[in-house]
């Protein structure tokens, strides 16, 4: 009896930080729509998604730059590293000898873990004077280099990381059987792998880039200081953007000064937090059922 | 027919090596270009110093207040989560490795951790004009706490999820509670993982500039109390580079480098360490 009662003491105990991690998440969902609520009910929601003026002092809150500027930026990064990661990720799990993953993997690691801000300084030593000087003098382009595309190959190597290790996680759950047996039927490696453990993987490695995709979203240092940062909708790859993230972080400092101003940041932090959540929710869901499966 | 199939075999394992290539390639690019552009700013003052009077128009002094300031910020925000992570990772291990209950905690934690540090800020900052608070260390410290905790929270979780079975059977068949097994045993055999994930969401921390943007503040001198605004290292680089001064952005590189070498001996350190503590773990 005593003891069922102090089991159940430590259970209500250890439940309070559980909770908190919910409570933390919700409080944030309900301040920010609260405080986006002003700039909701004075100006229609099309307005504030699809009109592109920005100009704040006189009162239009147009988000469609930023929300061109996130996807540009996003999508370009998305396009160069996933076939990369995959490729890494497939080579790691399907032919790399135990050794030569034991030297990757921490090489990995240590990708993941440099700060935002040298990816950034990185972009600007080497990203931005490269595509300046290199590459849009060959497309006869002209740029200061601050534009999509560095912000696009900055972002791209910071998601390597965990495009490549979840994706290495997902191939690792095909069984070893299926390999065995396509192999044995006389396919060679990469008809196995092209055929049998990519289509085996296939949701799961759906969620890996969802999951790299929500990541990209939201950073926000690295990419602002090398994407120029003009509140215009970009045209090419070699206009500069202003990504949802870097209006947030820019302009927090004189939000209080101009009305309406502040409640349209956080109006911004909104789709940014929906937006991510929503993806998470999905990868997750795509994971759970990939348990389900195996 | 054998031919093309084997053709494409090589093709393909070419632009494996190929990505692998780049994705270590460009980590080394990383690394060899600050520390080209940095080596030569770096001197000792940088790190014993902290910032003189027109420090940013290029005169003397370091930037000892942004070290000591991330230093303080990482402890205090480290401390902060593991006491949310470490209960909620207890918590998780009472419930079956089926339970829907569990499932639906870990998936929280997970959306939690895949939130943008920005928005940890900005939550923050909302809370922090609420009690027409300053930005301070203690602030930082409560949103670097709450950002890193999600993350923390499911690398332990994954640790003590490793403990096998049957050691926590063992544990049972003497007598022990539930409670006692998960405090005594399951916690000391996770040991070594919860070393590695501690570190590694100090390194989070201490690299992370966005949450602190608009929540810990900015100081050229080193912080004597809570609710004192601190310096952190990722700030420090930012606002050199946006000097006009060649010498201020040279320092930002040498400062990155000084960053860069601090994340270093976490990775390796949790490397060690966890090692170190294995020994004591039932294999």
């Amino acid at each position: 009896m005593i003891q069922e009662s102090r089991d159940r003491v430590i259970s209500s105990v250890l439940f309070i930080p559980t909770l908190f991690s919910g409570i933390v998440l919700i409080a944030m969902i309900v301040v920010l729509f609260q405080k986006s609520g002003k700039i909701l009910t004075q100006l229609p929601l099309t307005e504030l998604l699809f009109s592109s003026s920005w100009e704040p002092i006189a009162g239009n809150f147009g988000f469609l730059p930023f929300i061109m500027g996130t996807i540009w930026v996003t999508a370009l990064a998305m396009l160069t590293a996933i076939p990369i990661s995959l490729l890494s990720a497939i080579y790691l799990s399907e032919y790399a000898h135990v050794k030569v993953r034991e030297i990757i993997q921490p090489v990995i690691d240590l990708l993941a873990g440099i700060p935002s801000v040298v990816y950034g300084l990185f972009g600007i030593l080497l990203v931005v004077p490269f595509i300046k000087n290199y590459i849009a003098p060959a497309v006869g382009v002209l740029t200061s280099g601050y534009c999509v595309l560095a912000g696009g190959i900055v972002l791209a190597i910071m998601v390597f990381p965990i495009l490549i290790s979840l994706s290495f996680e997902v191939l690792r759950t095909v069984p070893d059987e299926m390999r065995e047996a396509s192999l044995g039927l006389g396919a060679t490696r990469w008809e196995t792998i092209k055929y049998v453990v990519l289509k085996r993987a296939f949701p799961g490695i759906i969620a890996a880039i969802i999951l790299g995709f929500s990541r990209a979203f939201g950073e926000t240092m690295a990419v602002l200081m090398v994407v120029g940062n003009v509140a215009k909708v970009p045209n090419s790859v070699f206009d500069p953007a202003y990504p949802i993230p870097a209006l947030i972080a820019n302009n927090y400092g004189e939000m209080m000064s101009i009305p309406l101003y502040d409640s349209a940041l956080m109006f911004a932090a909104l789709i940014l937090l929906v937006i991510v959540v929503a993806f998470n929710i999905a990868a997750k869901y795509v994971f759970l059922k990939l348990s389900v499966m195996t | 027919m054998m031919d093309r199939r084997q053709t494409e075999e090589k093709i393909f394992k070419g632009l494996m090596y190929l990505s692998l290539a780049i994705v270590v390639g460009s980590l080394f690019a990383v690394f060899a270009i600050v520390i080209i552009k940095g080596i030569f700013a770096l001197n000792i003052a940088m790190v014993t110093q902290t910032p003189h009077g027109g420090y940013y128009l290029g005169k003397e002094g370091g930037i000892l207040n942004a070290i000591i300031g991330s230093i303080y910020l990482s402890v205090g925000a480290i401390i902060l989560a593991l006491i949310i992570s470490i209960p909620t990772a207890w918590y998780l291990q009472k419930f079956s490795r089926t339970s829907k209950y569990a499932a639906a905690i870990r998936m929280v934690l997970d959306i939690a951790s895949g939130i943008p540090s920005l928005l940890y800020g900005a939550f923050i900052f909302l809370i922090m004009i609420m009690f027409q608070a300053r930005a301070s260390l203690l602030w930082g410290i409560i949103t670097v706490g709450l950002f890193i905790a999600p993350l923390l929270t499911r690398a332990i979780d994954e640790v003590m999820q490793t403990v096998p079975v049957k050691l926590k059977e063992a544990s049972y068949s003497l007598g022990a509670t539930r409670w006692e097994t998960i405090f005594r045993v399951v916690t000391r055999q996770a040991f070594p993982g919860l070393i590695t994930a501690v570190l590694v969401a100090f390194g989070r921390g201490i690299g992370d500039a966005a949450s602190v943007l608009f929540t810990a503040g900015y100081t050229d001198s080193i912080p004597t109390s809570i609710n004192d605004p601190v310096a952190t290292l990722p700030l420090a680089i930012f606002f050199q580079l946006g000097s006009p001064f060649p010498q201020v952005q040279e320092r930002a590189y040498a400062s990155v480098i000084i960053l860069l070498v601090i994340v270093l001996i976490i990775c390796i350190g949790s490397r060690y360490l966890s090692k170190k503590y294995a020994r004591y773990s039932i294999k």
